[in-house]
């Protein structure tokens, strides 16, 4: 089990969507880094990343990793976002055979994963339909 | 830079050896290697590991397995590049024979995966994605070549069934080789209804879990043309790149950039063209994976994988044969060997020696090894010398 910094210092990304658009080019990153990637500029600002977007491909996870036994099978997608940026994480609140390519979905702030007896409850971002 | 030749080669037969360590597999294929190369000295040993400290709690592979090679005090380390330590350990020996630093050197590949449970090699594999921002979330390996899957088939049109010919093809040529960790042949059928691993992924889509090592003996190529009694083979390129180790921070995730990346370096530095290459053992970790390798490396047009497979192109006799010795999926995939040992089957098939697989007329062969999903790639370009 790791300590707990390395779970609270990722809290600006998994609890609030920060992310870093590059002052040369204007590049968002999520999560930030130190040099961009498409100008090589090393000046950010932090920005909120916006909460609706699309799933570009998904998955069935039926045989999970231990921490996620309890919760298999449970869907996973890559989203993209409506500025354009990519995140991946689970597709909740909907079963397998609603899935679709192009599915319209809203980002929330949900329960990811407990360590166990002794660990930390972890909270991030998940995917869920957007149904109207 | 000098030319560089294999003139040595060492395989054992893989699958879950509860009965040896991983210091007995590595010297048992080292030795081979050794014998076979008919060297009496070693200068410098590379070893291709992914994850001996996570599968076996043992790190410091170099010194390990040096003295129980016997060939202590030379130089030894471990090379890490996930699933492609093996081709990068390779091509670390390649470029210390190239650059007259060394002349007999041995690069050898191992995993030992059987002494964890299940869960604890899921855990260990996981490491090669991006344990924040996908394995956070619960992803796994399956669930990212299946991501990448569902979108190609989206794109191009690529059929459940195609998928499900890769695993068919690479079986069937792993049902003729002795080394193979599974050697019966399956149909598509078996394929598509076997256990949903991660849709629409099941079982047979994915390579196994596998105890195995692999080595390889490189030298200068006038070196080779003196001692050896073997066809010489030469290491006419080799090359490596890399892209985003998150799949969803590419361009393109039905694309493996990397690996188009470092076959354009490999064919530009040999001289060679796709349409030049006689066989190619690459890294079939899925069979999606598979679909995207034998586009990235120009063997197919792009989107054309899965029809071309279908009809026929990839398998031996075929076109272009691709992984005549089962592959990852029917040969195994013990991740830090799986590099090498690819190296090994494109030798044994340029010398004539592949028995019932044997590729005719085989001069020219590619390797395309890969870490993660294809976050690093490594390839090499051999050729009867």
């Amino acid at each position: 089990m790791s300590t707990s910094a390395r779970y609270w210092r990722e809290i600006p990304q998994r609890y609030r969507l920060e992310a870093g658009k590059c002052s040369g080019c204007g590049a968002i990153w999520f999560p930030p880094r130190l040099v961009c990637k498409e100008c090589g500029k090393r000046e950010f600002e932090v920005v909120n990343l916006p909460d609706r977007g699309k799933v570009q491909t998904f998955t069935v996870i039926r045989v999970p990793p231990s921490e996620f036994c309890d919760q298999a099978p449970y869907a996973l997608g890559v989203i993209e976002l409506e500025n354009g940026v990519l995140l991946q994480c689970q597709i909740a609140d909907c079963s397998p055979d609603e899935l679709s390519v192009g599915m319209p979905v809203r980002i929330e702030f949900r329960k990811i994963k407990e360590e166990g007896e002794a660990g930390i409850i972890c909270y991030g971002y998940k995917a869920v339909p957007v149904r109207e | 830079m000098r030319d560089v030749a294999v003139i040595g080669i060492g395989m054992i037969k893989w699958g879950e050896l509860w009965e040896k360590s991983l210091r007995t597999i590595f010297v048992e294929a080292a030795l081979n290697a050794i014998d076979d190369a008919g060297v009496d000295h070693i200068d410098s040993m590379y070893v291709g590991c992914m994850s001996s400290g996570l599968f076996v709690g043992q790190e410091h592979l170099g010194a390990l397995l040096a003295d129980y090679l016997g060939i202590a005090p030379v130089s030894a380390v471990r090379v890490e590049s996930a699933c492609a330590s093996g081709g990068a350990a390779f091509r670390q020996g390649f470029i210390e024979v190239a650059s007259g630093m060394s002349d007999i050197v041995l690069v050898g590949g191992v995993e030992k995966m059987t002494d964890v449970s299940g869960g604890g090699a899921t855990f260990a594999l996981s490491t090669a994605a991006d344990q924040e921002y996908e394995v956070y979330n619960g992803v796994t390996f399956p669930g990212l070549y299946a991501m990448m899957a569902r979108a190609h088939m989206e794109r191009y049109g690529t059929t459940r069934k195609q998928l499900a010919q890769v695993a068919v093809k690479n079986h069937e040529n792993g049902s003729k080789n002795p080394h193979a960790q599974f050697q019966m042949k399956i149909t598509v059928d078996q394929v598509i209804n076997s256990v949903m691993i991660a849709d629409p992924l099941t079982i047979l889509d994915c390579s196994p879990i596998t105890d195995g090592a692999a080595a390889a003996i490189l030298c200068p190529l006038e070196v080779a043309r003196k001692i050896s009694k073997k066809p010489v083979v030469k290491v006419k390129s080799s090359s490596a790149a890399t892209d985003s180790i998150a799949i969803h921070q590419r361009k393109d995730i039905t694309h493996l950039q990397a690996a188009e990346d470092a076959a354009a370096k490999a064919y530009k530095l040999a001289g060679v063209e796709p349409s030049d290459v006689d066989l190619a053992e690459v890294h079939d970790c899925f069979t999606i994976a598979e679909i995207c390798a034998i586009e990235a490396l120009g063997f197919v047009e792009k989107g054309k994988g899965g029809s071309a497979t279908e009809a026929g192109e990839t398998a031996i006799g075929g076109r272009i044969p691709i992984n005549p010795s089962g592959g990852l999926k029917a040969k195994g995939h013990p991740v830090g060997a799986t590099g090498v040992a690819q190296i090994c089957e494109v030798v044994t098939q340029l010398r004539g020696d592949a028995g019932e697989r044997q590729v005719e007329n085989a001069r020219i062969g590619l390797t395309q090894n890969m870490g993660g999903t294809c976050a690093s790639c490594v390839v090499h370009i051999l050729e009867v010398a």
